[in-house]
C-alpha cells in the first residue's frame, strides 16, 4: 500500500515541478524516487497484509510483480529524456502519466476487491490511450490511439459485465469471499458466464489469439516509447492479472473449460509465430512475437496456484528482453519514417554495442541457453509436463524453433550485410547505450542465477 | 412494501441487461461512425450498471450501488479521452469515419 501511495505522491510532485518550472529536475527526481520505492518494495517483499477492508492485499505475488513493474518504469522514464527531446515542455505530463499507469498496474496485481481491479484496469488503459495518441499531428498515432481506445473500452465493458454477473451470483465483490463461496456452494449459471467474460476481457488486454487483431496495428502506430510500455509493462501486468483472476475464479471449472484455455494458448503460440515470420516492420515483428510470448506465459494457467514463481521468472525475462530490443529500435529508427527491418542492416559495424544488445535480447526471447528466456521456457514447460499437458509442451517446443528462425533472420541481417551497406557510424545517445546494456546484463544475470528470482517466492 | 425485484423477477432484469449489452456489442462491431461507436460503449457500460443495481437490490446489499458510482466516473473519464482522440483525428483528416483510418496494416 505504501508503494502505491508513494508512487501517487511522486506523480503529483512531478506535476508540481512543472508548475514551478523545474522541468529539468523531473526525470532525475522520478528515477531516484522510483529507485527508492523499488528498494522499499523489495525489502518488504514478504509482508502479507490487507488494507482498507481487503480492497488492497499485498502478497508475495503482488509485491514481486510490483517490483518488476517499478523496475520497468524506471527504464521507461529514463528513456523519456532522449525520446521526448523535441517536446521537452511537456515532459512532466508524459512522466506523470507513466507514473499513474504504474499505479494502475500495481492495483491490478494487488487487488482484493473487484472494484480495485476494475479501477486499476481503467487507470492503466486510459493513461495508455492518451500515451498512444500523444504524437497528435501524426495520423498513424491517432489511428492507433483510436483502435486501442475502441477495443480497450470494449474489453473493459465485457470485464465490467462479468463483474456484475459474478456479483449477482455471489453477492460480494471481495475476491477471497467469491473464491470461498465458489468452492463451497453450487452457483447459478451466471457465475460461470461472468468468470468467462472477465477472462475474455483480460485475454483482449493480453492480446491472446482470437482477440489479438488490434495489437500489431496499435503497436506499429503508437510512439515507440509507448509501444515499449505496451509490450513490456502492460503485457506482463495483464498476464499477471489474468493468472490471479484465474486462480481465484476458476478452481471449480469443468475439464472442458481448461481444454478451451489450452486451445487458446496453443493457437496464440502458433498464430503469433507464423504471422511474425512474414513481417518486414520491426515493431510489427515484435508485436507478433509478443503475442506468442503471451501464449508461453499463459502456460502458467495449467498449474493454477503453484506456477507464480515460474510465471514471474518468464515475465521478467521477456520484459527485459523487450526493453533491450525496443531501446535499440528507438536508437536505430529515431529519424526514420518507418521501422523496417532493413534499417538494421549492417548494424554490427555501424554500432557494435547496440547490435550485441539486440542480439542478446532476441536470442533470449528465442530461448537460447544461458539467457534468461531459455530458463523461463524450461520452467514453464517442465511444470506443464508434470501436470500432464504433453500436447501443449509439444506445441510450445515447435513454436520455440519457429521463433528462433525469425529472430535469427534479424540478427543475421545485422552482422552479415557488411559490404552492401557502407553507411556511416550510427551515433546513439549515451543514455540509450547505458539502458540497453543494463537490460542485456539483467537478462544474462537472471539467466545465470535463476534462483535470484525464484527465491523471492519462498 | 413488497420488494419490486420479487414482483418482476430478477431474470427479467438480467435479460434486459443482456439485450442492452448485445446492442452495444453489435453497434461497435457493425457501425462505422465513431460517435455512434462511443455511444455503444456507453450502452455496454450502462447495461452492466443496471445489472449491478438490480443485483444490489436483489441481495439487499449496497456495495453494488457504490460500484456503479465508480463505473460512472470511469466511463466519463474514458469518453473524455476518447473524444479528445476523435478531435485530433478530425483535425488531421477532416472526418470521423473509422473506415478512413487505414494507414496501419501488414
Amino acid at each position: 500500500m505504501n508503494t502505491l501511495i508513494a508512487i501517487g505522491v511522486l506523480a503529483v510532485l512531478v506535476l508540481i515541478a512543472e508548475i514551478i518550472n523545474l522541468r529539468k529536475m523531473v526525470i532525475p527526481m522520478t528515477v531516484i524516487g522510483l529507485l527508492g520505492i523499488l528498494g522499499y518494495t523489495v525489502c518488504n517483499i514478504s509482508v502479507v497484509e490487507a488494507y482498507y477492508n481487503n480492497m488492497f492485499v499485498s502478497t508475495r505475488f503482488s509485491n514481486a510483480f510490483s517490483s518488476l513493474f517499478i523496475a520497468l518504469t524506471i527504464f521507461i522514464v529514463a528513456l523519456s529524456n532522449d525520446f521526448y527531446k523535441n517536446e521537452f515542455t511537456k515532459i512532466a505530463d508524459y512522466v506523470s502519466l507513466k507514473l499513474f499507469l504504474l499505479m494502475g498496474a500495481i492495483c491490478m496485481v494487488s487487488f482484493g476487491n473487484m472494484a480495485m481491479f476494475f479501477l486499476g484496469l481503467e487507470i492503466l488503459s486510459i493513461t495508455l490511450y492518451i500515451l498512444c495518441g500523444a504524437d497528435r499531428k501524426n495520423i498513424k498515432s491517432n489511428e492507433s490511439a483510436m483502435k486501442y481506445f475502441l477495443l480497450g473500452s470494449f474489453a473493459s465493458g465485457i470485464v465490467l459485465f462479468g463483474i456484475a454477473l459474478i456479483y449477482g451470483a455471489t453477492g460480494s465483490f471481495d475476491i477471497a469471499q467469491i473464491s470461498n463461496i465458489a468452492v463451497s456452494t453450487s452457483l447459478p449459471v451466471w457465475y460461470a458466464l461472468g468468470a468467462t467474460m472477465i477472462i475474455i476481457g483480460m485475454l483482449f488486454k493480453v492480446a491472446a489469439v482470437p482477440f489479438h487483431f488490434w495489437a500489431p496495428d496499435v503497436y506499429q502506430g503508437a510512439p515507440t516509447l509507448t509501444t515499449t510500455i505496451m509490450s513490456t509493462l502492460v503485457k506482463v501486468t495483464a498476464i499477471a492479472t489474468l493468472y490471479k483472476i484465474s486462480v481465484n475464479l476458476l478452481h471449480q471449472m469443468p475439464e472442458s473449460y481448461m481444454n478451451a484455455l489450452i486451445f487458446i494458448t496453443i493457437i496464440t503460440l502458433t498464430v503469433g509465430n507464423i504471422m511474425a515470420i512474414r513481417q518486414d516492420n520491426m515493431k510489427r515483428l515484435l508485436a507478433y512475437s509478443g503475442i506468442s510470448h503471451a501464449g508461453f506465459m499463459m502456460m502458467a494457467l495449467t498449474a493454477l496456484g503453484s506456477a507464480s514463481p515460474n510465471l514471474f521468472y518468464y515475465a521478467t525475462a521477456y520484459s527485459f528482453a523487450g526493453m533491450a530490443a525496443f531501446t535499440v529500435l528507438m536508437a536505430v529508427c529515431k529519424n526514420n519514417e518507418d521501422e523496417l527491418i532493413s534499417s538494421f542492416d549492417g548494424l554490427g559495424k555501424r554500432n557494435p554495442l547496440m547490435a550485441i544488445v539486440l542480439s542478446i535480447a532476441l536470442l533470449s526471447m528465442g530461448g537460447i541457453p544461458v539467457f534468461a528466456g531459455f530458463f523461463g521456457k524450461f520452467f514453464l514447460f517442465s511444470q506443464a509436463i508434470q501436470n500432464g499437458y504433453i500436447t501443449l509442451v509439444i506445441f510450445g517446443v515447435i513454436n520455440s524453433f519457429i521463433s528462433i528462425y525469425y529472430y535469427l533472420k534479424v540478427i543475421i541481417r545485422m552482422f552479415a550485410n557488411y559490404e552492401e551497406t557502407n553507411r556511416e557510424k550510427l551515433a546513439v545517445p549515451a543514455l540509450y547505450s547505458i539502458i540497453g546494456t543494463i537490460a542485456a546484463a539483467i537478462i544474462i544475470v537472471v539467466g545465470l542465477f535463476p534462483s535470484l528470482l525464484l527465491n523471492l517466492f519462498n | 412494501m413488497e420488494n419490486v425485484i420479487e414482483i418482476i423477477g430478477i431474470e427479467k432484469y438480467i435479460y434486459l441487461s443482456i439485450i442492452l449489452f448485445c446492442i452495444g456489442v453489435f453497434g461497435i462491431l457493425f457501425r462505422r461512425n465513431a460517435i455512434i461507436m462511443f455511444m455503444c460503449i456507453e450502452i455496454m457500460l450502462n447495461s452492466a450498471n443496471m445489472l449491478l443495481v438490480a443485483f444490489s437490490t436483489y441481495h439487499q446489499d449496497a456495495q453494488g450501488q457504490v460500484f456503479v458510482f465508480f463505473t460512472m466516473a470511469v466511463a466519463a473519464a474514458e469518453v473524455a479521452v476518447g473524444l479528445a482522440i476523435l478531435v485530433t483525428i478530425y483535425r488531421n483528416i477532416g472526418s470521423i469515419d473509422i473506415d478512413k483510418l487505414k494507414n496501419l496494416k501488414g
